[in-house]
């Protein structure tokens, strides 16, 4: 354990920084000091949140690093953190990815740098916040707040329709989060408290948890997204700047899963087993509806958006699966897709960068000038599509054998879309990069600079690691999730719905 | 019965009525050149009193043959009601300066009002309510018309004047059936009189109705909120800070002691109604801002949504709904209050300009004052980590308790759905929050405003935008929830 509030220290450690940057002059050296502000302060934070996986220990399948206050007295509303093997990875997907965002948009954002980097630590605060908050309310708090620097980080520096964008996002998302609020309080008056750990093993009667889980649905179903909520989405990456978008991709669309899985199937397990087919028919529909609409995009940034609610699609699938096998994937295939999904937004953020433009037929035969680029672009597109040895691989099979031991069809039908993502991505590739150069601009365009590789780097290398050792990651996963499959047997009194392989799952963990 | 009633009760506010005497005559006598004086003795003679408030806070006692209460729950009122006269004031003052109204009436005015507001707190009784409520509501209508070479300001101060006293004589009227039927005026006789005397009379019903119909126009909740946008647009900004601020609590205050006190047994009568009121306030406040291009109209119908809340909050008519609103109410007071200190720096020319529009790009031309109306906006529309959101969570906390405890499935469902409608409907007011922060950060700028805005008018701006930023955080959150916890103990017993 340690001794010191690691949790706290990462959470408002950026706050520290943005009111730094706030206090520096407004010249050119000021800009350029308030760059390495936001870098330093984010590195700092990361090198800080590397620090939990020292203390923590693999084999506690419960809440670890707990740092626990009274925040409102007289009405048990706690300041409470703490991390289990599952929200550990997301807050150091959080930390990792946000000086990746700084060092990204190094050149790319010339106005308002200080209100731009202050929104991002802002963000950072909000994302770490969340997913280290053990309390309902505490954990609300940075749910939504999330909604502020990302309102305005698309708002004011994104693209042509960026308002239409930022206000639909925004509403969009605020909507269903109000409700989650209404269900939080209704859990918060049953109980009396809004300790999430108490909370988890405090049964709620029937008809409740359906009400509940239904709020809850609204809230995780937009922040997802799932179909058909999830037309945001596609706005709202389109007209994000690319540290928006990687920040979306990687980090915010994830707290929706994290929230099925926290909410929806630890605290409402007999409202989630009742819900489980409506789940997996969104998923479905998800899955293959989306990757055919990705196959249709002429705008990268829109293609990748279209394949991320697919991915997403699946994840939802893993999750209701409610076995080891299908939460450990739809788990696995988030922390995948922060890094993959996050990584392709970046070298979207590459050519767009140059040439100022999204749309494919204005590339072509890049493959010849930027032989760099197309590597490092080939790789996290087949991580994307899932292709063995890369992090993909993992999340999908684990995912879709979790489905397929629960319902045949479903994985048959899930399934097809990993096909279609193949495709779209793969025409993708080809009209990027092969082919000859017709077009004199992108003919002219230089290949990855040092900056560029010094944070694909980082995102290369734990794609392949992931995707060659998962034990790494897994190791942590597996016992927390072992936990939510055993206490959501218990609840709905049902024998594990995959009897015939529960005692290999079981094995697995150990 | 003694001679001499029991003063000491009331020694704040006798305190309080001398020193608006005093400065009253020091304004009289020093003519335009006091007024910057006057105005800050005015605001020490608040800040003084309030200190006296805290210092002589009892439990519970009352006075003049119970006309007069002092408890946790007036003092708490009374804290916040001078806090709102005296940043009313405070920001006023250059606003004073550069529109040649520079007279000492204007604080004392509104130090007379908030003297009527502290008696309507402290009233005990339909008759020392009346009082109260009428010397608030005469100087409120000379402040409206204080601009009285503008158009405008005349126009307001008369309709408001003539609205408000319908709404007075709809309260006496009500209030002389609550007497004709019960045959008492006493907040503490009307509640110990039911329900064992069989006084369900239809005539008591109508009574407390008529006397609630006067506190809700003064309230400004639909159905009586006409009033709202017009006076709000034609006042004086300052006069307006001031209308949305400290008479709005004070109301509150006697409207939530009326019905938990003197009604409270009658409390399943009301609790509907009032809970229809505060669901059609949120909506038309809510979607009526949505047109608005002027920025004090917006805020006048941002007002009638809050109130909805708050009326959210008194509908449960419990603890915790008199705790919520107490909590509501306070932060409404920092983020409304802050919000109107920078609609008062919006000078351009040296003209006061009052559009929507005129806030384009706000944020490139002064930064500091464009962050801390975003501060304020996502405050109103309840986002967190801002103050408003913890007012949210205790109304919302309030509505849904008072719905597991309702008596019938039928009251329980309609609270429910009363929370589940504030709840979509404070999306629907986030659009017209977001479209400010829209035109102030993502608009192509207009003309600069004026620089600078004024010392006082910029310590307002920072201190309310401060308190609305760090609410959340537990040493502010915490003794203020405290307090109103130990202030809705002494009402609700």
């Amino acid at each position: 354990m340690a001794s010191w509030p690691v949790l706290s220290i990462i959470t408002f450690l950026p706050l520290l920084g943005a009111a730094l940057i706030m206090a520096l002059p407004q010249s050119e050296a000021g800009v350029r000091n308030m760059r390495w502000t936001a870098l330093w302060t984010s590195l700092i934070t990361f090198a800080i949140s590397l620090f939990i996986l020292v203390y923590f220990d693999p084999k506690n399948p419960g809440f670890q690093l707990i740092e626990r206050a009274e925040w409102i007295p007289g009405t048990g509303i706690l300041y409470q953190k703490g991390v289990d093997g599952i929200s550990l990875w997301f807050v150091l997907v959080s930390t990792l990815l946000t000086p990746i965002c700084v060092v990204a948009v190094w050149e790319s954002i010339k106005t308002r740098v200080r209100e731009f980097l202050v929104a991002l630590l802002v963000l950072e605060t909000m994302m770490v916040g969340m997913f280290t908050a053990l309390d309902l309310i505490l954990l609300y708090v940075f749910f939504e707040g999330v909604l502020i620097p990302m309102f305005l980080i698309i708002g004011v520096w994104g693209g042509q329709r960026r308002v239409y964008a930022a206000f639909k996002f925004f509403l969009y998302t605020l909507l269903g989060s109000v409700l989650m609020l209404l269900a939080i309080l209704a859990m918060y008056l049953k109980t009396g408290t809004t300790d999430l750990v108490v909370m988890l093993h405090s049964p709620f009667d029937r008809e409740l948890q359906m009400w509940l889980w239904l709020a809850y649905f609204a809230s995780f179903a937009v922040k997802m997204p799932m179909w058909p909520v999830h037309t945001w989405l596609p706005d709202a990456h389109v007209e994000a700047p690319t540290a928006g978008s990687v920040m979306l991709a990687a980090v915010l669309l994830k707290m929706g899963g994290y929230g099925f899985i926290r909410f929806s199937l630890q605290m409402l397990p007999q409202a989630s087993e009742y819900f489980a087919p409506f789940m997996f028919a969104l998923s479905i529909v998800a899955i293959i509806y989306t990757s055919l609409v990705a196959l249709a995009q002429t705008d990268m940034k829109k293609l990748i958006a279209y394949s991320s609610i697919a991915h997403m699609g699946l994840v939802t699938l893993g999750i209701f699966t409610f076995n080891q096998r299908g939460i450990d994937g739809a788990i696995y295939q988030m922390l995948s897709h922060a890094i993959v999904s996050g990584a392709l937004f970046l070298c979207v953020g590459v050519v767009y960068d140059r040439l100022h433009t999204r749309e494919i037929a204005r590339y072509g035969g890049m493959a010849r000038n930027m032989p760099r680029y197309a590597l490092v672009f080939a790789i996290f597109m087949l991580a994307s599509v899932g292709l063995p040895g890369t992090s993909g691989f993992i999340g999908e099979f684990l995912a879709l054998v979790g489905a397929f031991e629960v319902n045949r069809w479903a994985a048959l039908l899930a399934t097809t879309g990993i096909i279609l993502s193949a495709a779209y991505m793969l025409v993708l590739f080809r009209r990027l990069f092969f082919g000859d150069i017709t077009k004199d601009d992108v003919r002219a365009m230089p290949d990855l600079s040092w900056r560029e590789l010094s944070f694909f780097a980082p995102l290369l290398a734990l794609t392949l690691w992931m995707g060659v050792y998962p034990s790494t990651f897994k190791d942590l996963i597996d016992p927390a999730v072992a936990q939510i499959v055993e206490h959501q047997q218990q609840a709905t009194g049902h024998a594990p719905r995959t009897a015939a392989v529960a005692p290999v799952a079981v094995e697995a963990s150990r | 019965m003694t001679a001499l009633p029991e003063f000491g009760i009331a020694l704040p506010e006798i305190i309080f009525a001398v020193l608006a005497m005093v400065l009253l005559m020091v304004g009289t006598f020093g003519r335009e050149r006091s007024t910057g004086l006057v105005s800050w003795l005015s605001v020490a003679s608040c800040i003084v009193v309030g200190f006296l408030v805290v210092a002589t806070d009892k439990e519970r006692a009352t006075g003049f043959e119970g006309l007069f209460i002092v408890d946790r729950f007036a003092a708490f009122m009374k804290v916040l009601v001078l806090i709102g006269s005296g940043l009313s004031i405070i920001i006023s003052l250059g606003y004073l300066d550069r529109e040649k109204l520079r007279r000492p009436e204007f604080p004392v005015l509104i130090l007379l009002a908030t003297l009527g507001m502290l008696l309507m707190i402290s009233a005990n009784d339909l008759i020392s309510l009346y009082v109260g409520l009428e010397l608030q509501s005469l100087a409120l209508y000379v402040l409206a018309a204080f601009h009285r070479d503008v158009l405008r300001s005349t126009e307001a101060g008369l309709k408001y004047f003539v609205l408000g006293a319908l709404a007075s004589g709809i309260l006496l009227y009500g209030a002389t059936l609550v007497y004709g039927f019960t045959g008492t005026t006493s907040f503490d006789k009307l509640a110990a009189l039911h329900p064992a005397d069989g006084v369900h009379a239809v005539g008591l019903l109508i009574g407390m109705a008529l006397v609630a119909t006067g506190l809700i126009f003064k309230v400004s909740a639909v159905p009586f909120h006409m009033w709202t946008p017009d006076v709000y647009e034609g006042a004086p900004t300052p006069v307006t800070a001031m209308f949305a601020i400290a008479p709005k609590v004070a109301a509150m205050a006697l409207l939530v002691r009326l019905m938990m006190s003197a009604f409270g047994p009658l409390a399943h009568q009301w609790q509907i109604v009032i809970l229809v009121i505060s669901v059609m306030s949120m909506a038309l406040g809510g979607y009526a801002a949505i047109v608005q291009r002027n920025i004090k109209r917006l805020m006048a119908y941002s007002s009638i949504a809050n109130v909805g809340y708050i009326l959210l909050g008194l509908a449960a008519a419990s603890e915790r709904g008199v705790q919520s609103v107490l909590i509501y109410l306070t932060i409404y007071l920092f983020m409304t209050g802050g919000a109107f200190a920078v609609i008062l720096a919006m000078r351009r020319g040296g003209q006061m300009v009052e559009q929507l529009s005129d806030l384009a790009g706000l944020s490139q031309s002064r930064p500091m004052l464009a962050l801390a109306m975003t501060i304020f906006m996502f405050s109103l529309g309840g986002i967190p980590p801002l103050a408003g959101f913890i007012g949210k969570i205790y109304v919302f906390r309030a509505a849904i308790d008072a719905g597991n405890l309702a008596a019938t499935a039928t009251i329980a469902n309609a609270f429910y759905v009363a929370a589940g409608l504030g709840a979509a409907i404070s999306v629907v007011s986030m659009f017209y929050y977001l479209w400010i922060i829209k035109i102030i950060y993502m608009d192509p700028p207009a003309a600069p405003l004026d620089r600078p805005a004024g010392r006082a008018l910029t310590g307002a701006v920072l201190v309310t935008a401060l308190f609305t930023l760090l609410f959340t955080f537990a040493p502010l959150v915490g003794p203020v929830v405290s307090w109103a916890d130990a202030a809705a103990q002494s009402l609700v017993r």
